[in-house]
């Protein structure tokens, strides 16, 4: 059973067997606008929590994307290279970044859950 | 255009804002103006697209339009003293872009200057600058001219290949029209300006309204199928496209219409007799004595580059990005800047330093997207 958690920097991650999958929220899409280009980690880098794993850049600016969690990229999503308008049209889904095998999950536990980023975003 | 925002003052906003907040506009501080940057259910890339391929309308209300009259004379011959262009020969109906210049030969403001008749022009300046600029000109030429205000008047940019048609319903004078000339029309008994011209690389025009009438009318021009509003967003990739310069970005006061580029709009009696702010100095660069010079710079790759990027050759910085992002005509990223002018032929290689990667880029020569004026 996997489940879903997510930053106040709009990701998410999807963890499953101690490897979490990483995105940007719906609203994170939203506010982005129209996504032209994405710069993805290699895979074999250790990322840290809070610190840059790639750059999403939209027709409006480019924004720096940051891993919810520390850990070693152990896949990342060529599709996005391709087609980047997927942040837009399914950021939960098909236009996932990268996959990274979380070496602390006690970091998870300063992540919100669905309802607690709901509430999150209702107020900013 | 121009982005700069004073932090303190609360935000203007459009006759049409009423309009851009109903129909799902994402407003932004622009320019002192709280304004559309896009729209809901379109966004920055459908805009743009639909522009080049249909007829986008634009609201440039923040822009200032203003009436200069001659006291005793044609005021082209004052206003001659503060910009390089011709507008002493400038014909009734015609339009004219030209540039203000400061002591040293730099720019301003860029404008539009239309001629209505001997004794009086219609100017439009960028929003940010118009209170700089009405006071530069009070200031030079004040004694000589009178300039007032048209803050009861809108500007609509209606740009597009279905432009002419959806325009023509209203009025049917622009069947007649070229690019850059200019009629004063009446629609439902309201006095319009209307010229053909724009900022998109796009045939179109510029619809001036009275305040009164222009919610009204804005409403009667989105009846129409082709026309759809569009924003800030897809106006800056628009005319990023096509080339042209944004106020405050590519071109300022620490820049020469040479350095920018921009030598066309210095006609041969201009550059013989002078008579302008910095002529000095722009007469030696039109010997040949330049430093610096605006062009086209095309990315390779998918990465934008944007505004502020350093420019390399080797080690060596030889340029700076001035505007730069994405153009969804081109497909791909777009940008201008200034590069030392011994790299500045079209085809020469650089290295644009993006987030400390090197991004190999070239010179091109702009537009990026092919001018479809409606010249003849």
């Amino acid at each position: 059973m996997s489940k879903i958690l997510f930053s106040e920097d709009h990701e998410y991650i999807r963890i499953e067997n101690g490897v979490g999958t990483v995105g940007v929220t719906d609203f994170a899409q939203k506010a982005l606008g129209d996504v032209v280009y994405v710069e993805l980690p290699k895979i074999g880098a250790t990322l840290t929590k809070g610190g840059q794993a790639g750059v999403v850049e939209s027709v409006k600016s480019a924004s720096e994307l940051y891993s919810p969690v520390t850990g070693e990229v152990v896949e990342i999503n060529a599709a996005l290279s391709g087609d980047p308008a997927l942040v837009n049209t399914d950021p939960l889904g098909q236009a996932w970044f990268f996959k990274v095998k979380i070496a602390n999950e006690n970091e998870l536990t300063g992540l919100k859950d669905e309802a607690a980023y709901n509430d999150y975003i209702k107020g900013l | 255009m121009e982005a700069a925002q004073k932090n303190d003052a609360p935000l203007l906003k459009t006759t049409l804002w009423p309009i851009h907040t109903s129909m799902g506009g994402k407003m932004v501080p622009f320019a002192g103006y709280d304004m559309p940057v896009q729209y809901d259910g379109m966004g920055v890339l459908k805009e743009h697209v639909h522009t080049r391929t249909a007829a986008g309308l634009f609201d440039v209300s923040h822009m200032g339009q203003a009436i200069l009259t001659g006291n005793d004379a044609d005021p082209a011959i004052a206003l001659e003293t503060i910009v390089p262009g011709d507008i002493v020969g400038l014909e009734p109906g015609k339009m004219r872009y030209t540039v203000l210049l400061n002591d040293d030969g730099g720019i301003i403001d860029d404008l539009m200057v239309t001629r209505w008749d001997a004794r009086t022009l219609l100017v439009v300046v960028n929003a940010a600058c118009k209170e700089k600029d009405f006071a530069f000109i009070q200031e030079k030429i004040g004694r000589r001219t009178k300039l007032q205000y048209l803050g009861d008047r809108a500007l609509l940019a209606l740009q597009g290949p279905k432009a002419e048609q959806a325009a023509s319903i209203f009025f049917p004078d622009v069947l007649g029209m070229k690019f850059m000339e200019s009629v004063k029309t009446s629609y439902k008994g309201h006095e319009i300006f209307l010229s053909r011209s724009g900022y998109t690389g796009e045939d179109g025009f510029e619809i001036s309204v009275p305040n009164a009438f222009a919610v009204e009318f804005t409403n009667e021009l989105l009846q129409e199928p082709e026309v759809k509003l569009i924003g800030l967003g897809a106006r800056d990739s628009l005319r990023l496209e096509a080339g042209l310069c944004l106020y405050g970005h590519d071109i300022d006061d620490h820049s020469t219409p040479i350095d920018a580029n921009l030598k066309w709009v210095i006609p041969k009696r201009r550059r013989e007799q002078g008579g302008f702010p910095g002529y000095e100095k722009i007469k030696k660069q039109l010997d040949g004595s330049t430093f610096i010079l605006r062009v086209g710079i095309k990315p390779e790759g998918r990465a934008p580059i944007r505004e502020k990027t350093e420019l390399f050759i080797g080690d060596k910085k030889v340029g700076v990005i001035t505007s730069g992002g994405f153009g969804p005509t081109v497909d791909g990223p777009v940008a201008m800047g200034y590069v030392n002018s011994d790299v500045a032929k079209a085809g020469t290689k650089m290295n644009a330093m993006l987030r400390g990667v090197a991004r190999p880029c070239e010179v091109v020569t702009l537009p990026f997207v092919k001018n479809n004026y409606k010249k003849d």
